[in-house]
């Protein structure tokens, strides 16, 4: 895979031109309705679902407060059972890390099990600078790895994709990394799924050295989590000698008892489903079964920045089932490629800039890619207040303030371009806290309505393209109060000046 | 019973005519009207375009506009949701800055006396038949802050099922964004104008003459959209809807009779 996330434009840039791409639009609206309407199914057969969502965020926070302690109990239990713990500060060191595992056991060929974590880090990229090829098994991500494409969405990478387009991905690319097409492949699904299983089955029956991410790992027993639905994951996970997991350590949670609230979480929100098909669990090594060598690589990669933050931290809570994803009017018409990250849509919005920083004009943007209409908290089965940290961290964009970077308190200073936007807002919360300025600016605007454009220059013409301003009346609610009522006494009480 | 008006700037300025319908429907159901002169902007702009420090003083000024008051009644669901999501936020926020408990006491005042035209209708003075009339085709789009932020529920439906002459057509994928979100409209235009075309498109499919929502600041985006696509649908809010009589209704009729 040559294409990358980094270097691009930001949000609003990246939107415009998705927003006219009508396929990638029609693909995207039937693909989000059908699943949003599933997962409200899903989830409405639980009469207790809300106490669940509560448990889930309850967990989570607990953990993420004592993060430090069950990430040492996790490494703990790891090592006691056989596995081998490395801890990676950022994606360089991760992907150092991978790279010197997998050149130790002598292969330039690896299989691997969807991640998003690697998908963050750019592991493949970096693997492939080693002379080491890395094939994606997640029927989505092969899609996407064949089509030298970027994945859209965290669930469903390729749903930017129809089947008449993946046929020809497949036929197209299939040979160039293996077991080539069938011949007279046709876009029907169940022609599409063999093709991707008999091309996979000579990756999986040949590859030495498995990696992968994991849902969840389980600080008492040390033991691994990964949820599917195609069980290609299970076949990465068990039949190569070497394993490597790479993991964000927000992924931790106590026990076992923890792990039953988000399984069953995780596939009702995600697929719709009541369970999902392949759990698939692992803890170090054991004789005669799976990997004979187990590691486990530990990601924060700007997670510890981000739990410093008071508000923003509740995005750690996330167990990327991708609802908020499915439900996000600005996510179904811009398309995931213009989040400029492996996590669009809403949470991508909170999570990129506080990964990276908000430091870039990219990251700059994405707290604004939101009407802020709520629909993302409503379905999120951890309860992240999407919006509540979309409005924090524009407050950092355009005020700055402390934020934590590589572990050190910094004050972030105001980001560039919004000195003109800063002194309007500055000014109207200046007039609004003068109700006489007030008045007279509305009535300036009502006396000289009839010279007001019908379209607006410079930042308002984004309005008046599409949209005919409103109308100036001839009087404000205020004055024709006071010219109607305002002689009486009433009117007076609980004024102040 | 006496209740301050808390009419919001953009009413103020944009739309008077739905404080007047506001102030005509109140006093009609028996309540008495003021409108405090200090009240000015709840702040939301400010605040969700990032200015949190800078909607500081219009808390305060609410708490001290609104003070002698049991009611606050506001015909915008966004701007209740303003006050009672986030004074209580910006409150708390200013209190871990280390700037004094003073805005949560503002806050705490504010939130529990502030309520949207539909609750106050219904869940303070109990009333879902308003007494109007109103012969039209109408669809109505739950705003965002009022569906999920103000839990509205089905209030401004009840209310609307009870006026006389009024048919209400369904509207498809009525729980989506219009698109507007304030800032959002001019920061990132390309979508919230794709968003505001597939609400026009919805609401145009219904048929209906009017569409109806308890916030203006999305029917100024609806309605823009709908004239400059010289759609005849108009942007109506709900409280002119409720406002309007039988009486209202005939006079009307005949102005057209006799411009005619």
């Amino acid at each position: 895979m040559s294409r990358s996330f980094l270097g691009m434009p930001a949000f609003p840039r990246a939107a415009a031109l998705s927003t006219r791409d009508t396929r990638l639009r029609a693909n995207l609206t039937h693909a989000t309705h059908t699943i949003r309407d599933k997962r409200a199914g899903a989830v409405a057969e639980l009469d207790d679902w809300a106490q669940l969502r509560a448990a889930g965020a309850a967990i989570k926070d607990r953990t993420l407060r004592h993060l430090d302690h069950y990430l040492e109990r996790l490494e703990e239990s790891v090592t006691a059972a056989g596995g081998r713990v490395h801890w990676a500060a950022d994606a360089d060191e991760a992907n150092r890390i991978v790279t010197r595992l997998v050149r130790e056991t002598g292969e330039r060929e690896v299989v691997k099990v969807k991640s998003m974590a690697t998908q963050e880090i750019g592991l493949n990229e970096a693997l492939a600078q080693a002379g080491i090829r890395a094939y994606e098994t997640d029927l989505a991500e092969l899609i996407v790895q064949l089509g030298d494409d970027l994945p859209s969405h965290i669930l469903v990478p390729a749903i930017h994709r129809n089947r008449g387009e993946i046929r020809d991905i497949f036929r197209r690319e299939m040979g160039r990394w293996g077991r080539p097409a069938p011949e007279g492949l046709s876009d029907s699904p169940a022609e599409l799924a063999e093709a991707a299983r008999l091309h996979l089955r000579e990756k999986f029956l040949t590859a030495k050295v498995g990696i992968s991410g994991a849902n969840f790992m389980v600080a008492e027993s040390g033991t691994l989590v990964v949820v599917e639905s195609e069980g290609n994951g299970r076949m990465c996970l068990t039949l190569p000698e070497t394993l490597i997991s790479i993991v964000g350590i927000e992924k931790v949670v106590p026990t076992w008892q923890d792990l039953e609230v988000f399984l069953q979480l995780l596939p009702r929100s995600s697929t719709a489903e009541r369970m999902n098909p392949y759990t698939t669990t692992w803890t170090g090594t054991t004789d005669g079964d799976g990997p004979r060598t187990f590691h486990l690589v530990l990601l924060d990669n700007g997670r510890t920045d981000t739990l410093a933050d008071t508000v923003g931290r509740q995005a750690l809570r996330c167990i990327r089932c991708s609802a908020c994803l499915n439900v996000c009017p600005v996510y179904e018409r811009a398309g995931g490629h213009a989040y400029g990250s492996p996590y669009p849509g809403p949470i991508g919005a909170i999570l990129t800039p506080q990964l990276r920083g908000i430091t870039g004009p990219l990251e700059q943007s994405l707290p604004y890619a939101s009407s802020l209409c709520g629909a993302c908290y409503e379905v999120c089965p951890v309860a992240i207040d999407i919006p509540e940290v979309l409005v924090h961290l524009r407050e950092r964009v355009v005020e700055g303030g402390p934020v934590t970077r590589r572990g050190a308190r910094v004050v972030l200073k105001p980001a560039k371009g919004h000195a003109a936007e800063r002194a309007a807002m500055r000014a109207a919360a200046w007039a609004f806290d003068h109700p006489g300025a007030l008045r007279g600016g509305m009535r300036l605007a009502a006396r000289t309505r009839r010279l007001h454009p019908g379209r607006l220059p410079g930042p308002g013409r984004a309005w008046s393209d599409t949209r005919a301003l409103p109308a100036v009346p001839a009087e404000s609610f205020r004055d024709w109060w006071q010219r109607t009522r305002g002689g009486a006494d009433r009117s007076r009480r609980g004024g102040v000046k | 019973m006496r209740v301050a008006l808390f009419v919001t700037c953009i009413n103020d300025t944009l739309r008077p005519r739905t404080g007047q319908a506001v102030v005509t429907l109140l006093e009609r159901l028996g309540v008495e009207v003021d409108f405090p002169d200090a009240q000015s902007c709840c702040g939301q702009p400010q605040f969700n375009t990032g200015y949190r420090h800078a909607t500081e003083p219009l808390v305060r000024r609410f708490d001290r506009a609104f003070a002698d008051y049991e009611y606050v009644v506001t015909p915008s669901g966004s701007c209740a949701a303003m006050v009672r999501d986030n004074y209580p936020r910006i409150a708390a926020r200013a209190a871990a800055e280390g700037r004094g408990r003073e805005l949560a006491g503002a806050a705490a005042r504010a939130v529990p006396k502030t309520y949207e035209l539909t609750e106050f209708l219904v869940d303070v003075l109990g009333v879902t038949d308003v007494g109007a009339y109103y012969p039209h085709t109408v669809t109505y789009h739950p705003t965002c802050h009022g569906l999920r932020l103000l839990g509205l529920g089905d209030r401004p439906r009840r209310l609307l099922e009870r006026v006389r002459g009024l048919t209400l057509k369904e509207l498809p994928g009525a729980e989506e964004c219009c698109g507007f979100g304030g800032t959002f409209a001019v920061k990132n235009p390309a979508v919230s104008a794709a968003m505001g075309a597939d609400k026009v498109r919805a609401v145009t499919g219904t048929g209906a003459e009017a569409v109806c929502t308890v916030d203006n600041s999305c029917l100024l985006h609806l309605g823009g959209m709908l004239t400059r696509q010289g759609s005849p649908v108009r942007p109506v809010h709900l409280a002119e809807i409720l406002a309007s009589t039988e009486a209202d209704a005939q006079r009307s009729g005949a102005a057209k009779e006799g411009v005619r």
